[in-house]
């Protein structure tokens, strides 16, 4: 099936794709890790990097639907 | 309750002043008041640091927000909240975060305060960029655990 996903980029992970954001029309895209191979081919995910999928924090094998919106970021530092 | 994500400067006595000028309903039942209020220090890790620049995940920061705040509400008989956080460019002495808690009892405001802080400074998407005074610029890697243990 033929799957369209916004992905994210925040942070020093935008600065070191060097993008903020990609639109993926694929097919065979199930998980979250799917979706970054797919979007950064031959650069493997930083090991401290969450991500989240509609706003919410998810595993790295969390499942993608089409139109969800899929982000990547380092820890956080707010406050 | 209320979240507010600022671009710009904010005082955040004012902040409170006006909201509870808003929420006058709270006043009878509202015994406890904690107030937590970050600031933007001038130095961090050993390095003179003259400005700073807080991104955030417009959606998704609200959104953490508001599940903390529902959270600590679980937790303790929390009769309101209020959290407003800068993003952007930012100065020393600057105010970061606000964290109001309006409670009946002390214990229930402090304890519910300390928690909405600490939760949002490990799930709140906010990243902080140091700018130095030798000019250099770095990411924030982690928060610390709030403690000055130099």
């Amino acid at each position: 099936m033929l799957m369209s996903i916004k992905v994210r980029y925040f942070a020093s992970l935008k600065e070191s794709v060097g993008r903020s954001e990609d639109n993926l029309v694929f097919t065979g895209l199930s998980t979250v890790i799917d979706v970054w191979n797919r979007a950064n081919p031959g650069r493997s995910l930083p090991a401290n990097i969450l991500a989240a999928v509609n706003m919410n924090y998810v595993e790295l094998d969390n499942k993608v639907d089409d139109g969800d919106e899929v982000a990547f970021f380092p820890p956080v530092t707010g406050g | 309750m209320a979240i507010k994500i600022c671009a710009d400067v904010f005082d955040p006595y004012v902040e409170i002043q006006d909201y509870q000028n808003e929420n006058p309903g709270n006043s009878g039942a509202v015994g406890a008041s904690s107030i937590f209020i970050g600031t933007m220090r001038d130095f961090n890790e050993g390095d003179a640091v003259k400005g700073m620049t807080l991104e955030y995940y417009p959606g998704m920061t609200e959104k953490q927000l508001a599940k903390i705040i529902a959270e600590a509400q679980q937790q303790w008989p929390v009769i309101d909240t209020l959290v407003v956080h800068r993003v952007g460019d930012i100065l020393p002495g600057h105010a970061i975060v606000l964290v109001a808690v309006w409670t009946s009892h002390r214990g229930d405001a402090f304890d519910a305060c300390r928690f909405i802080i600490d939760a949002l400074k490990s799930k709140a998407p906010f990243w902080k960029k140091e700018l130095l005074t030798s000019e250099d610029e770095r990411w924030v890697v982690a928060n610390t655990d709030g403690y000055n243990r130099g």
